[in-house]
């Protein structure tokens, strides 16, 4: 049942494809090949680093070390957020709302999944509680960047629609809802889409890999059946969550739309 | 009998001004383009932050919630906004159909599509829409500015009438010289962030 190992030959002909496309790239004058060699290499010493750190952690399982890993998780995720925004809330909200709401539903999400449906001992078993998070995280990372982008795009391009709605003297919440319901559809799409389409158009990548390395097809589909439900159930409570509380935000006290409140941040 | 108030209001670069609308009455305000004359009413709506009070008889604009104050003291701005496919759904009351003949607008007009309308009809039908919200003041930018010279007679008609049966007080902001003398019991200009007198007892 054990996988093949991979050797670093192996590898390095996977390699060979990168290589391939680079040059093919500055044959066709596309430019882009700067880029893709650049994020091949971080790709490959990022998953070293972190299979290494991974190996640590599941040699020492105590909390602390699995709530450190989790916090550096999130952090990361959060700037990524936060720089993936055309027009981002300035000052600490930038950070703060996709922060927050990811940390409310996607620990929120893999907690429950650990304690009540997985059963692992101790329930923060760091084979499962890191790769569930991590999963769960990075899909809740897009909903939220997909929504809250499309919140303050709309916000700004439907600004004399909110502020006519305003002078009819509709709530803030009122005068948005248009703007939130379409973000929140944006953040979730991509998992709705995923869900619809697992298994007859694309095997899931964290299912696939379970079969590479040796589990029962079935047992590799059980698994990716509650990771799929997990992230689906993180970025959409997620992208509520940050979508809400960023409508709010867009608004004062006055309930007046506040535009100044976002900077442009110029890509 | 609601009369406006306005003190020390300060908006970016106008302000402060002072000035007393009384019930019923209907003051117009000119000025060339820049002088602030959509934002002095935006200030006015609490749609744009600002230093100052306004009073809606003895009621301050700070003393109650936004939506509220936005209700009693309605904003019609210079270019209309629509949001839904068909008039009918940005209205919330029923009952508009007089009112819509009055503008020489068909009562069926509130079954129309907005991508339909032109921008005559979408300004008549979004003073409606404001009025059909009963409020105690208006404060209206250029409400006649897309309209041919029958449609700009019946909108003064309109708002005349509105004005007397409810006692309302009208802040009006109009290019129109003529069109100044026809509604206006005061008119000023802004000038410099300040309101010079033109017109009507001070």
């Amino acid at each position: 049942m054990n996988a093949i190992a991979l050797s670093p030959f192996d590898l390095a002909v996977a390699a060979l494809l990168i290589f391939a496309l680079a040059g093919l790239s500055v044959r066709m004058q596309l430019g882009v090949e700067r880029q893709l060699l650049v994020s091949a290499a971080r790709s490959t010493v990022q998953l070293l680093l972190i299979g290494l750190v991974l190996k640590v952690l599941f040699d020492n399982a105590h909390v602390v070390w699995v709530a450190l890993m989790s916090i550096v998780m999130l952090a990361v995720a959060g700037r990524e957020v936060m720089v993936r925004q055309k027009h981002r809330l300035a000052g600490w909200w930038g950070l703060g709302v996709g922060t927050l709401s990811m940390f409310v539903s996607s620990f929120a999400v893999t907690v429950l999944a650990l304690v009540l449906v997985v059963g692992t001992t101790p329930w923060y078993a760091p084979q499962y509680a890191i790769p569930l998070l991590g999963m769960v995280l990075g899909n809740t990372m897009n909903g939220i960047s997909l929504g809250l982008d499309r919140l303050t795009q709309e916000a700004t391009q439907k600004r004399q629609v909110i502020e006519t709605r305003l002078a009819l003297g509709q709530s803030w919440s009122r005068a948005i809802s248009d703007s939130r319901r379409e973000a929140i559809r944006v953040g979730m799409i991509p998992i709705i889409n995923s869900m619809a389409a697992a298994g007859i158009v694309s095997l899931p990548g964290m299912m696939t890999g379970q079969i590479l390395a040796g589990s029962p097809p079935v047992e590799a589909v059980k698994y990716q059946i509650l990771v799929m439900f997990l992230i689906a159930g993180g970025t959409g409570f997620g992208t509520m969550v940050a979508v809400t509380i960023a409508a709010r935000r867009l608004f004062d006290v006055r309930q007046r739309l506040r535009l100044d409140r976002l900077k442009p941040t110029g890509n | 009998m609601p009369s406006l108030r306005i003190c020390q209001l300060v908006t970016r670069h106008v302000g402060p001004i002072e000035l007393s609308i009384g019930a019923g009455e209907c003051v117009c305000i000119s000025g060339a383009s820049g002088s602030g004359k959509s934002l002095l009413l935006r200030a006015l709506a609490d749609i744009d932050p600002h230093q100052g009070e306004i009073y809606l008889d003895d009621l301050a604009c700070s003393g109650i919630p936004a939506p509220q104050w936005r209700s009693a003291v309605a904003l019609v701005m210079a270019e209309s906004q629509w949001w839904s496919e068909c008039v009918r759904d940005h209205f919330d009351n029923a009952g508009q159909e007089g009112r819509l003949e009055q503008l020489g607008l068909p009562g069926k007009a509130m079954d129309w599509e907005m991508a339909r309308c032109s921008t005559g009809e979408k300004q008549r039908l979004s003073l409606l829409r404001t009025l059909a919200q009963s409020p105690s003041a208006l404060l209206l930018d250029e409400p006649t500015g897309n309209l041919d010279e029958g449609s700009t007679r019946r909108v003064e008609a309109l708002l005349d009438e509105y004005r007397q049966q409810r006692q309302a007080a009208l802040l009006w902001v109009s290019h129109d010289e003529r069109q100044i003398e026809r509604v206006a019991q005061r008119s000023f200009v802004l000038r410099d962030g300040k309101l010079e007198q033109q017109m009507g007892r001070s």
